[in-house]
């Protein structure tokens, strides 16, 4: 045995002090909870909830229980971090290449937008959007048609519903057609490796993608309809429009700041990345006769991928984080529904405090186990 | 002269092209400036959707003829280098020209020409420009919260002093510029504490400051005499003593005394905010967050297995939950973690939630800088005889935390950036009071300039510091 104390000692007292800290806040809280009368649970879950919610994308009102409160704000805290990211991917992609562009202009106008949009706080600009901004946008009635479809007004964006008819036709076509893509692409890379011959995967992809769906329609019975949004007069004054889908202005603000924020900083990983591929991997690529097509392809996009994606993750994960700051402007996601909310109508604030904080905590260390395991996947293996 | 093809502008009709080019794109950029200054519409005959897009067309031919290469003109070829690469460039370029001349008009007749600066009340707000009245009259309430008028002095005092004192490095002789470490670790933090709980906050316990200030001022001065090797613990321990003895032992009968006597107004944390709360917050939060962040990075590349599962799991906790619920926590479910009659103030709450979050992101940043370390300097100062720690203090975390120096400077800025969330725990520092001010009904309609007044701040604030970081990366920068 080569038990020490030198080993033991500092273990222990750390361990001993967690545990004591632990136990004292424990401790504390039981006779808190009995002096108060507050018993511990999680059965409040399964009972009425009795408050509504204004925005919620699966059917809830008063009479549904807490849960589905949970889970109407968890899914408006994911609908937010899905336009968020996919807006902000495409503004900082572009930024950031536009960071590396020869053109002076360009490449200012870019550092600007970084520097400009980095430097102020995130709530600061959600609430510029909300209470500044887009309280400028015109009313219902006097709202100009965007593409004489859609309507932009400050009671929130108004859009075209698609309604299908057998939807899962559709869909079951488009699983078909990544099934099929995947294996092309397969046999593609076995054909090449075993007799060199190159296939034009990229087109049979796109060609897969878009005729299967399209069979879909001929065949299967698919159709697809739209719902324009209609001006209604509730009142003398007052206007709604109805049918469609309507995106209220707390999402449009929300997912707008969050989406302008991050892009900066994914502009700037995306600048690292491409900067990190070393310039003699270009020339080497160019030198042994790749076309530039195949140069980005095959050499440069793979290692700046690989530096590019770990960050950019990271990113992805404090927008979803930060879309938390809808409570500031009662946009009602996860925080503002259920640890807003749910707790000032049932007083447990341990049991809902945590829940909230487990949900975002395991959001995250999934993210990063996926993240570590495709780090892993990538990495330059050394001999 | 050779015979011209307009299609291929080339070198041996320079001239011509030049003129032709340069004219046209001249006209393009001219019409637009008209346009956007003077509302003047020069190609106003021509039907609506041409007369929209001619300039754009007219630039890029202009640009498209004056892109010869090597023309020998050293402007030309700048030009051509920077901006008109291609006609994609082009177009980009002119988009970008015809962008900023659009927005500029605008853009000052809002902030300047159209605005309205004197006056203090809403009525002198007429124009269509910003109203910098509403601002001038909320100034004191954006500044220093709801903190009483009468009383802001202490405030302007004690930040003043606060930043006297923390400009003593600049000054600092060689002689001891080796003890301004432990000055800026230990003793200023204790007199910026002081001085924020004390003397902003008020009352008979003005008097335990004046204790503190003796306290800090005798220690060093005894400092002096004590021999090196204890010195590091001398000053970890004694002035902190030194305040106790003071406090309880030496003036206590006084100190009664005189806590009744015209000491200064009590001010409850409550009041305070604006953006001297933004810096209240920042700065306690920056000074607590870096050395737990550093203790806890230390554990997570220890070689104890429990104290590195214990290191990693207050990491991942902290980064994988947003702030704004761990504020939530710190307002609702905190208390309850504590025995009845234990009172924390709502502030201090605020700032521990903070520091304890950004610890775990500075732990991460300096992890990064343990790790990059090369083997080879471990070893060496193992082979040295040194121990853990003083391995880790001399050899170690000085190069580590050079490297990590961009790193630390984003948490800050983050942490900075993070402060407006306290209105979560109804602390209202400058962004909470537009928000407050917004609401007043004698002052409506004036979100927009609150919010842009805000945002210059925080961003001169902001920038200041990236590019001061960056200086200290330059400054420290050294070859290995």
């Amino acid at each position: 045995m080569n038990f020490k104390l030198k080993d033991i000692g500092p273990q222990l007292i750390t361990v001993i002090a967690v545990v004591l800290v632990f136990g004292f806040f424990t401790y504390n809280a039981q006779v808190n909870m009995e002096n108060r009368g507050i018993d511990f649970g999680y059965g409040f879950l399964s009972q009425e909830s009795s408050f509504d919610v204004q925005f919620s994308l699966i059917e809830y009102d008063g009479s549904h229980s807490y849960f589905r409160a949970y889970l109407v704000g968890l899914l408006n805290t994911i609908l937010v971090s899905v336009i968020g990211i996919i807006l902000a991917t495409i503004l900082g992609v572009i930024v950031g290449i536009a960071r590396l562009s020869p053109n002076y202009l360009i490449n200012k106008f870019a550092a600007f937008y970084v520097e400009f949009f980095r430097n102020i706080p995130l709530l600061l600009q959600i609430f510029f959007w909300y209470f500044a901004a887009l309280r400028a946008l015109p009313l219902p009635q006097d709202a100009e048609p965007m593409f004489g479809i859609s309507f932009l007004t400050i009671k929130g964006l108004f859009v075209p519903a698609f309604i299908w008819q057998n939807f899962n036709i559709f869909f079951y076509s488009i699983i078909a057609a990544i099934i099929a893509i995947i294996v092309i692409r397969i046999q593609a890379k076995k054909l090449q490796e075993t007799q060199g011959k190159q296939t034009p995967v990229l087109f049979i992809s796109i060609g897969l993608i878009l005729i299967l769906p399209l069979l879909s329609f001929l065949i299967g019975g698919v159709r697809l309809s739209f719902e324009i949004p209609v001006l209604k007069q509730l009142a003398t004054t007052s206007f709604i429009y109805e049918g469609g889908v309507s995106l209220p202005p707390e999402l449009i603000a929300l997912a707008l700041s969050l989406s302008l924020y991050t892009a900066t900083f994914i502009a700037e990983c995306v600048r690292a990345g491409i900067q990190g591929v070393g310039k003699g991997q270009k020339e080497a690529a160019a030198s042994i006769g790749l076309t530039p097509n195949q140069v980005l392809k095959l050499v440069v996009m793979p290692q700046a991928l690989r530096i590019i994606i770990p960050p950019t993750t990271n990113q992805y994960l404090n927008l979803t984080k930060n879309s938390s700051l809808a409570a500031a402007i009662a946009y009602p996601d996860l925080v503002l529904v259920f640890a807003g909310t749910a707790l000032m109508q049932t007083g447990k604030a341990i049991e809902i405090v945590s829940i909230t904080m487990f949900t975002y905590l395991s959001l995250s260390i999934s993210i990063s186990l996926l993240m570590n395991w495709y780090n892993k996947k990538i990495a330059i293996t050394e001999k | 002269m050779s015979k011209i093809n307009f299609l291929k502008p080339d070198k041996s009709n320079l001239n011509t092209f030049l003129y032709i080019g340069s004219f046209l794109f001249f006209i393009s950029v001219l019409d637009v400036l008209l346009n956007s200054f003077f509302s003047l519409n020069i190609t106003g005959f021509l039907p609506g959707f041409i007369s929209f897009l001619l300039p754009l067309i007219l630039g890029f031919i202009g640009l498209y003829f004056i892109r010869i290469e090597l023309s020998g003109i050293k402007q030309l070829d700048l030009l051509n280098k920077h901006i008109n690469t291609n006609n994609f460039n082009a177009i980009l370029s002119l988009l970008i020209i015809f962008i900023i001349l659009k927005s500029i008009p605008p853009i000052l007749s809002w902030f300047f020409v159209d605005a309205s600066f004197a006056g203090d009340s809403k009525d002198v707000c007429t124009g269509s420009g910003a109203c910098w009245t509403y601002i001038k009259v909320w100034m004191r309430r954006f500044m220093y919260g709801m903190y009483p008028n009468g009383e802001q002095w202490r405030i302007n005092l004690s930040f003043i002093a606060l930043a006297l004192l923390g400009s003593v490095g600049y000054f600092a002789t060689d002689k001891f510029k080796k003890y301004l470490t432990l000055y800026y670790v230990v003793i200023y933090p204790f007199i910026a504490f002081l001085f924020i709980f004390f003397f902003i906050s008020g009352g008979p316990v003005f008097f335990d400051f004046s204790y503190g200030i003796i306290a800090a001022i005798l220690s060093l001065i005894i400092g002096f005499f004590i021999p090196s090797k204890f010195k590091f613990y001398y000053f970890l321990i004694v002035p902190f003593a030194l305040y106790v003895l003071l406090k309880y032992f030496i003036f206590f009968e006084e100190y009664i005394e005189l806590g009744k006597l015209d000491g200064l107004n009590w001010v409850e944390t409550g009041a305070w905010g604006g953006l001297s709360l933004t810096f209240i917050i920042s700065f306690f939060c920056l000074i607590f967050c870096f050395p737990i962040g550093m203790a806890f990075a230390l554990g997570r590349r220890s070689g104890f297995p429990l104290i590195r599962y214990i290191s990693i799991g207050f990491i991942e906790f902290w980064r994988g939950v947003p702030l704004i619920t761990v504020l939530f926590m710190s307002a609702v479910m905190f208390p309850m973690f504590l025995p009845a009659d234990f009172f924390i103030d709502k502030l201090v709450r605020c700032i521990i939630a903070i520091s304890l979050f950004e610890a775990a992101y500075v732990a991460e940043v300096i992890r990064g800088g343990l790790q990059a370390l090369p083997r080879g300097q471990y070893e060496a100062a193992k082979s040295l005889g040194m121990g853990y720690w003083r391995m880790h203090i001399f050899v170690i975390l000085p190069q580590a935390l050079k490297l990590v120096i961009p790193g630390i400077a984003n948490t800050f800025l983050a942490l900075v950036k993070d402060t407006p969330l306290i209105f979560v725990v109804g602390l209202l520092e400058i962004v909470g009071m537009l928000n407050l001010a917004k609401t007043n009904p004698e002052w409506l309609g004036f979100a927009m300039e609150g919010y842009v007044f805000a945002a210059i701040i925080f961003w001169i604030i902001c920038y200041a510091m990236s590019k001061y970081s960056y200086n200290l990366e330059e400054k420290y920068k050294t070859d290995r």
